[in-house]
């Protein structure tokens, strides 16, 4: 107990470092994902193809050597920003393709009947996807969604490796000064337990307000 | 009739991988007429009729709509859509939407009328097909010919020129088959320009000008209904016929 009650600030820094990450890093994943599962299924083979090859690189890709790929490659080309960027940007590229998956299973889910009714009536592609496909897609991705933003956040870890701050980095300092390293750890692992529980319980709502009823 | 043309198909030939669904079909639909597709299945006339609205591209050949050749994939496309209104065989309201919702849905997003303009003509719709009372309910608590009904208001909305039944009646229930029927013979009455591709012989007989029998891939006789079924010219209509009018 005294290891958090002792370097609480240190704690409270790393968990918030993390969280910032997870935050982040899933936003951006839910928006390039969510461009990405459009692309794949757009008639347009250009956009089909770039799709693919976004999915088919960045989940083949182990994660550590996106990080090295994003934090010494793209200085490298001159863009320089904080690494707290840069780990947002490895971290969401990296889960949007899995995203972009789990929203394709979705909208394969739905009926090809009920796009191509849309179509009939009149809408384009883009009224199709947005108004018809997508919101009864969204109803059984709840779940693969849920799963992979958890995932996100366990994965953030990473980035401490990296030396941005975040919550399983703090092990480091703790040990040096001395602190049982079993406690250290429990109470990391309650740090982030707290932030994939806090997910969990999100997705939780959001399947039992929008999820598919039986 | 056929003095003015709506639907014009010219050489028209589609493959399914090795199988040649669609065989240099040349058939003409005039305003106004209704031309009713049987054959046996397999024998392409669903794959004619979702050619017409490209559902379903072809290979070679041109199909016109209103003197125009249809568009490539984009927004012109979708333009020539809204004015070919489709039913389909499994109905296909969305599942996520209110009936009232789905005849109202295409009229705010693609006619961009006002919601309050679309829903009136939305229950006036409905109100024809005899569903007005079913409006605020979900497309899954309706039974398939209720279901059905309602396609065709949503259909109806667009305020089509020319509407295309692929297989209407097929997945429903025999009892319920006649109040769909009913709504397209009012339908047909009202000179609306449909191409009908149904097993349904009674509503070829009654409402269609043009019976056109389609085996293989090719339209074999395009005649109208009472010559056809009194007198079809080759044996494979006649064959077919023997078959689904004995029972």
């Amino acid at each position: 107990m005294n290891v958090l009650i002792d370097n609480f600030s240190l704690y409270a820094e790393g968990f918030l470092g993390t969280l910032e990450l997870t935050v982040y890093s899933s936003v951006l994943a839910l928006l390039l994902g969510f461009l990405m599962a459009s692309f794949r299924v757009a008639p347009v083979r250009s956009l089909r193809v770039f799709g693919t090859v976004w999915v088919t690189v960045l989940r083949n890709t182990p994660l550590t050597l996106l990080f090295f790929a994003v934090l010494l490659g793209l200085p490298r080309f001159g863009v320089v920003l904080p690494f707290e960027v840069f780990a947002v940007l490895a971290l969401g590229c990296y889960t949007s393709a899995f995203i972009c998956e789990a929203l394709r299973s979705g909208i394969n889910t739905v009926p090809t009947g009920q796009g191509e009714a849309a179509r009939s009536l009149g809408m384009t592609f883009t009224q199709t996807l947005n108004l018809v496909v997508l919101p009864q897609a969204f109803r059984s991705v709840i779940p693969p969604v849920g799963s992979t933003l958890i995932a996100l956040a366990k994965n953030s870890a990473i980035a401490g490796a990296f030396s941005v701050t975040e919550l399983l980095g703090t092990y480091k300092t703790l040990s040096e000064l001395g602190y049982n390293i079993v406690w250290t750890f429990v109470w990391i692992a309650v740090g982030y337990l707290i932030i994939t529980f806090a997910i969990s319980a999100l997705f939780n709502a959001l399947e039992k307000k929008w999820g598919v009823a039986r | 009739m056929a003095v003015d043309p709506l639907i014009e198909l010219h050489g028209v030939n589609k493959h399914f991988g090795e199988l040649h669904v669609l065989r240099d079909i040349d058939l003409t639909v005039g305003k106004g007429e209704v031309v009713v597709v049987i054959g046996p299945s397999g024998s392409g006339k669903s794959t004619l009729c979702r050619a017409i609205n490209r559902l379903e591209t072809v290979e070679s050949g041109t199909i016109r709509l209103d003197g125009r050749p249809l568009p490539e994939e984009g927004r012109a496309l979708a333009r020539l859509r809204a004015d070919v209104g489709m039913v389909f065989q499994s109905f296909n309201l969305f599942a996520h939407k209110t009936v009232l919702q789905n005849v109202s849905l295409a009229q705010i997003k693609v006619r961009k009328h006002a919601r309050e303009a679309a829903d009136s003509r939305s229950l006036e719709l409905l109100d024809r097909v005899g569903l007005a009372a079913q409006a605020p309910k979900y497309p899954a608590q309706l039974s398939g010919g209720q279901q059905q009904r309602v396609a065709i208001a949503r259909a109806l909305a667009m305020e089509p020129k020319a509407l295309l039944f692929d297989e209407p009646t097929s997945a429903l229930d025999p009892e319920m088959i006649n109040e769909v029927l009913e709504v397209m013979r009012q339908l047909a009455r009202d000179g609306m320009t449909m191409v009908v591709v149904t097993h349904e012989m009674g509503f070829a007989r009654s409402a269609a000008n043009r019976v056109v029998f389609m085996d293989d891939g090719r339209i074999v006789e395009d005649r109208p209904p009472e010559e056809f079924f009194t007198a079809p010219r080759t044996e494979r209509a006649k064959d077919f016929l023997s078959k689904i009018l004995k029972h």
